[in-house]
């Protein structure tokens, strides 16, 4: 079965490398798919769940915004910020989540509120990525 | 001729100067590997980024981002990375010195330099040299957070984008081992053109998502962004490795001085009991 080489890198550290028969991404253009032998795709990143296929075994990371770079043979996910999806505390998460919420209601500027919505996205991805991984279990 | 007294006090202030500065010496050599292993962390993410941007720059893409456009130059930035605290030998000041003579090389040229500072160091001394100054960041700790240097990397590409700045350049110290730190001065915008490898023989372009345009941009932004870090990171594990090494030197000079210190002590100890006898042995020749 042919692979692909996946890379997730986060600005501190590496979070991923090594091969995926297929992979699966949130683009800023919505989810995709990426296979071995995938055209030439430069995209952004939008946060969510990241899931890397070798055959059967299946690998969940988390990854805030960044770009995803796609070659024939490599993909790469330039995060700002990845995680492992197991190391993440769902309780952290939807604590943010929280704090992002109250932040929305009582927005005090337009730049506030953008950093709010920002915010409360990538607290949710992140509940949704713990979520998809406890009933994969 | 001193007292003994005197040299006494001398000897007890060079040694409690003499535990500070091993002190600061086990501080530094603790620390350095910490630096040093932020450094190997934020590596991978460079490469990547590299590789991303050097594949962009080999395909025939349908556009072409500002950052590697050659245009006639007016203007040049430099972004100096220096240390917050001193204590660290040469380390600024050989750094600033390279800027100062690029600078004044570019002057001779006709091109006009300003200069965008993180550190304190850095801060002070541009203060003192006048220059003009246009972003400053300092007080990053030792732990620089990435954050930290948006703001300041935002204002120098304004700049370039404006074209006010035609060229920007990253000066910081290169770490070569915990003995050798390398100031450089390199030149960021316009981008260095990469050497061809075999992806530019045939003709080939990315699909964008969304835009070409807005892609790249934030691309190159962020790759900026991480080349600028990571000049800070590594200039950090220098200003660890340089600060060790001067407070050892400053170790064994304190030593040094303690042994010729406690050398002339005895010498006056001496010369004082010998004296003493004498006037004794006088005044009893005299009765």
């Amino acid at each position: 079965m042919s692979t692909i080489k996946v890379s997730i890198v986060s600005s501190s550290e590496e979070i991923f490398s090594g091969e995926g028969t297929m992979v699966f991404a949130t683009g800023s253009l919505g989810e995709i798919g990426i296979a071995p032998g995938h055209t030439p795709l430069l995209t952004g990143l939008a946060p969510g769940p990241v899931r890397v296929q070798n055959g059967d075994d299946e690998k969940t990371f988390f990854c805030s915004g960044g770009f995803i770079e796609i070659q024939p043979d490599i993909v790469t996910f330039l995060s700002d910020r990845a995680e492992r999806a197991e190391s993440m505390d769902e309780a952290e998460a939807i604590k943010a989540q929280e704090l992002a919420e109250k932040n929305m209601h009582d927005k005090e500027s337009e730049l506030d509120y953008t950093k709010a919505a920002a915010q409360l996205a990538e607290a949710a991805a992140r509940i949704k990525t713990i979520q998809k991984l406890r009933k994969n279990k | 001729m001193a007292n003994t007294k005197e040299v006494r006090k001398q000897i007890a202030s060079i040694k409690s100067t003499q535990k500070i500065t091993s002190a600061m010496e086990m501080v530094a050599a603790s620390k350095i590997k910490k630096t040093q292993n932020e450094m190997q962390l934020g590596r991978p993410y460079s490469e990547k980024i590299k590789e991303v941007i050097s594949h962009i720059a080999n395909s025939s893409s349908e556009y072409s981002h500002p950052f590697y456009e050659h245009r006639e130059t007016k203007k040049a930035c430099f972004l100096v990375v220096s240390s917050d605290k001193g204590l660290c030998g040469g380390l600024n000041i050989n750094l600033f010195k390279q800027v100062i003579n690029k600078s004044a090389e570019l002057k001779a040229q006709g091109i006009e330099s300003n200069f965008a500072l993180i550190g304190l160091k850095a801060a002070s001394f541009f203060k003192s040299v006048g220059g003009d100054v246009v972003a400053n960041v300092q007080k990053l700790g030792d732990k620089p957070d990435p954050d930290a240097l948006i703001g300041l990397t935002k204002t120098v590409l304004d700049l370039h984008r404006s074209g006010e700045v035609d060229q920007v350049y990253l000066c910081g110290n290169g770490f070569v081992n915990t003995m050798t730190q390398q100031p450089k001065v390199e030149q960021l915008i316009p981008l260095p053109a990469e050497e061809s490898d075999e992806l530019t023989s045939t003709h080939w372009d990315y699909l964008y998502e969304p835009e070409a345009q807005e892609l790249l941009e934030g691309l190159m932004t962020r790759y900026i962004e991480s080349l600028i870090y990571h000049a800070v990171i590594e200039n950090s594990a220098c200003e660890q490795a340089a600060k060790m090494l001067a407070m050892k030197n400053a170790t064994e000079n304190a030593g040094d001085l303690i042994k010729e210190l406690e050398l002339l002590y005895n010498n006056v100890r001496q010369a004082a009991i010998t004296q003493e006898l004498s006037e004794i042995v006088g005044g009893a020749a005299a009765v």
